[in-house]
């Protein structure tokens, strides 16, 4: 049996990956996407100690947060969408009307 | 079916066929329209003919049927003059007694032909449903006018009437004249609703009752224990206050002006409520009071001076009229008059049978007018007729039946009914001989002013000119037929109420239960003189004769001789010209009331234009100056403090500004950043 610590440097190799897609890359859709790579590092996770600790509460939280990705997938699309559409651009740093 | 507990249906008909009219009639065709109002109206009379029939079936002390819808007001108590509590209580009621069932069959009977001769007679005008709407709503209002058992309720249907004159003599309303006629009947009958809004005011804080059978029962309770005597000033002050709502509305000097105004409304609507019955709404309110008029018999002398003057005045300016519809205008005001003149002498049952007949043969004549004018085009001026009683046979005959009736030729119904007046009028105990009098003599002006009506309509040579002449026809049968019953109403009627030489009056037995007289204690009945038939017979005689006299004038000026009447008025020129200018009474109400009162409403425009107005721009002046140091204040104190800390923040906060790039990514670091510091804390424990 694959010990429970390989699983969580699979999963915190991944998080940090998403998070520094989410900090570094300018294209939006990229954002999204590392943003994607970030919940499935938390599901590997959640996973991992529901088998570990022989409960189901993990994989059914697990299940949880994908269909929150889901929902997030298509909202974040759709948000991108229409800034595409306002700013015809899918620059990040472009994107600044929090500026003072 | 129980005709008796469903009278408060009859004034619904009526109701309903204004509903129905007022808000769909202008998409129905004219026939329907028609159809529902006059239908609604023989619904009515169908309904009060029942209800008339079973009360007639019931012993005659039981002849009051009272239906108490539903309670209406009730506003606590008083202590009323007679030191008991009295509630303020109205009920939605009606009351059907032998007085309220004579007018209800004339107001259903006789509105039901007008409505049917109306659908005739207003075909070709615009607006049709319109009148029918109103007529009905004026049916609805007489109804609950006659009907209603206590004064509220007779006051509602009494205004109710006063607004469909109002609407229906301003039917024409493009006309200026026809505008200001409605506007003059709507005006003087203000005056006369004052009189009688005090004398109902005055009934309930003295009689603690505004229902008819009880303050009957509290006055008739109150002279039988001696409480109520003879000629309290307070029974002459409401007897008079309710007389002058009833000189507004039955149009007596000093309010009757309007009524000759009125004329200026359609000729169905001069026929159905400036003749036959809303203008007896005064005769039937005071009828319905005569127990007050019974204890204050002063107010009765002035009810009958009042009557006999109206009718002699009124028939007067009826002589020299030459618009056909305000001959028969003067001729109601005067016929009004008998009326009163009856209600003043105590010979209640007499004004009420002269209101009946005269229900008859005044419609009768107005209608008949009506047909003329029809025929003519519009035309209403008699020296633009003659020679029609060959081209309109129909109108000619019943109208010549109208005026021999009116005229009180024996055996026809104005006969009898005029006749009773007259003798009551000398011989009952508040009559006097110059009453009688005047009153004959008004016998001789009437048949002179309607032969005249007749002669010159009907017979000479044609004046009209040759255009109208080749189109003058006679009217449709919806027309003629209500002419016709009319006609066999107007010699028929007449004798249920034959004078005692004659047979039996049946009508005066059948109203006795309604105006029985007060029994004053200890007093003596007062006895009218007895006097013989013969006598009586004679009386008779003389007034027929004086009105043979009107006749044989009428016939030899306008029959054989025309040019009669110009000599006469040539001689008696001042006379004359006073006659046709309706004795200056207009101009005299112009010279004292109205133009006294558009000169108070002038003075009091220009104080409101000058002292109110200043006073208001005043203000408004004074406001700006002091808001301009205001002003002053806020913008350089006030604003100017807001600004400096707007100004002071922004500028001490803006290094702190620069941390705000507007990157997401940057804000998503600190993010990572806090969060990683908030793990190592947990992770590695205190700083």
């Amino acid at each position: 049996m694959i010990p429970i610590a390989h699983y969580l440097f699979l999963g915190a190799a991944l998080f940090t990956i998403g998070v520094v897609g989410v900090l570094t890359r300018k294209n939006i859709m990229v954002i999204l996407m590392s943003i994607e790579l970030m919940m499935n590092a938390v599901n590997i996770n959640l996973i991992a100690f529901s088998r570990h600790l022989g409960q189901t509460s993990g994989q059914i939280f697990a299940i949880f947060v994908i269909v929150v990705a889901a929902a997030e997938a298509a909202v974040g699309l759709g948000i991108v969408i229409a800034m595409f559409r306002n700013k015809e651009t899918m620059n990040i740093n472009e994107i600044d009307l929090m500026k003072w | 079916m129980n005709f008796l507990d469903l009278i408060w249906l009859i004034p619904l008909f009526p109701a309903a066929g204004f509903v129905i009219n007022g808000l769909f009639g202008k998409r129905m065709p004219k026939a329907a329209v028609g159809v529902v109002a006059a239908g609604a109206v023989l619904i009515a009379f169908v309904f009060a003919a029942g209800a008339v029939f079973q009360l007639s079936q019931l012993p005659a002390e039981q002849r009051s049927h009272e239906v108490v819808v539903y309670e209406w007001i009730n506003a606590g108590s008083i202590t009323a003059a007679t030191g008991e509590t009295a509630r303020f209580q109205i009920n939605w009621a009606f009351l059907l007694d032998p007085l309220s069932s004579v007018m209800v069959l004339v107001v259903t009977g006789i509105g039901f032909l007008i409505h049917v001769y109306s659908t005739g007679y207003m075909w070709e005008e615009d607006g049709f449903y319109r009148f029918f709407a109103y007529l009905n709503l004026f049916m609805f209002s007489m109804l609950t006018l006659i009907l209603g058992s206590n004064y509220v309720m007779m006051f509602i249907g009494w205004e109710g009437v006063g607004l469909c004159s109002y609407l229906l003599i301003g039917y024409y309303f493009l006309k200026k004249s026809a505008g200001d006629a409605a506007k003059k009947a709507f005006v003087v009958n203000r005056v006369g609703d004052w009189g009688l809004a005090t004398g109902i005011l005055l009934i309930f804080v003295n009689f603690g009752s505004l229902d008819f059978l009880k303050v009957g029962e509290v006055i008739r309770e109150g002279v039988a224990a001696g409480t109520y005597q003879m000629s309290q000033p307070i029974f002459i002050g409401i007897a008079l206050a309710l007389f002058v709502g009833a000189t507004g509305k039955s149009a007596q000097i000093p309010l009757f002006t309007w009524l000759p105004d009125a004329m200026e409304g359609p000729t169905p609507v001069s026929a159905l409520i400036h003749a036959a019955t809303m203008v007896t709404a005064g005769v039937y309110m005071v009828a319905r009071s005569n127990w007050i008029y019974q204890l204050a018999p002063e107010a009765m002398a002035v009810v009958a001076i009042v009557g006999v003057m109206t009718a002699l005045f009124a028939a007067s300016i009826g002589l020299v009229q030459n618009d056909i519809k305000r001959v028969l205008a003067y001729s109601t005001v005067s016929q009004l008059g008998y009326m009163f003149l009856a209600l003043g002498v105590g010979a209640f049952a007499a004004g009420v049978f002269h209101l009946m007949t005269h229900a008859f043969f005044k419609a009768l004549l107005f209608l008949g007018s009506g047909s003329v004018i029809h025929a003519m085009h519009h035309e209403q001026d008699m020296r633009k007729m003659g020679a029609l009683s060959k081209k309109i046979p129909i109108t000619f005959v019943t109208m010549a039946i109208g005026t021999l009736a009116i005229a009180g030729t024996p055996g026809l119904a104005g006969f009898f009914s005029k006749d009773e007046i007259l003798w009551q009028a000398f011989s009952s105990s508040h009559g006097h001989f110059i009453l009688w009098l005047l009153g004959a003599i008004v016998a001789g002006m009437t048949s002179f002013y309607m032969f005249r009506l007749l002669f010159m309509t009907f017979f000479g040579e044609s004046r009209v000119d040759h255009h109208t002449a080749a189109h003058i026809h006679e009217s449709p049968k919806r027309m003629t037929v209500p002419l016709m019953v009319l006609a066999v109403g107007s010699i028929f009627v007449g004798y249920l109420g034959l004078p005692k030489w004659l047979g039996t009056n049946y009508f005066e037995h059948w109203l006795e239960p309604v105006f029985e007289p007060l029994k004053f204690p200890g007093a003596a009945v007062a006895e009218a003189a007895h006097h013989s038939h013969a006598f009586e017979i004679g009386m008779a005689a003389v007034s027929v004769a004086i009105a043979v006299i009107g006749f044989l004038i009428a016939f030899t000026a306008y029959y054989r001789k025309s040019d009669l009447p110009a000599r006469v008025s040539a001689q008696v020129g001042g006379v004359y010209t006073a006659l046709v200018n309706k004795w200056y009474v207009d101009e005299l109400y112009d010279a004292l009331f109205v133009n006294r009162s558009k000169d108070l409403g002038r003075g009091l425009w220009r104080f409101d234009g000058k002292v109110v107005d200043g006073a208001v721009n005043g203000t408004a002046l004074s406001t700006v100056k002091s808001a301009l140091g205001t002003s002053w204040w806020d913008r350089w104190i006030v604003d100017g403090l807001v600004r400096f800390v707007g100004g002071f923040v922004k500028t001490a906060s803006w290094p702190v500004r620069l941390s705000e790039t507007g990157y997401t990514q940057n804000y998503a670091l600190v993010m990572v950043l806090g969060v990683l510091v908030f793990v190592g804390y947990v992770l590695w424990g205190t700083f």
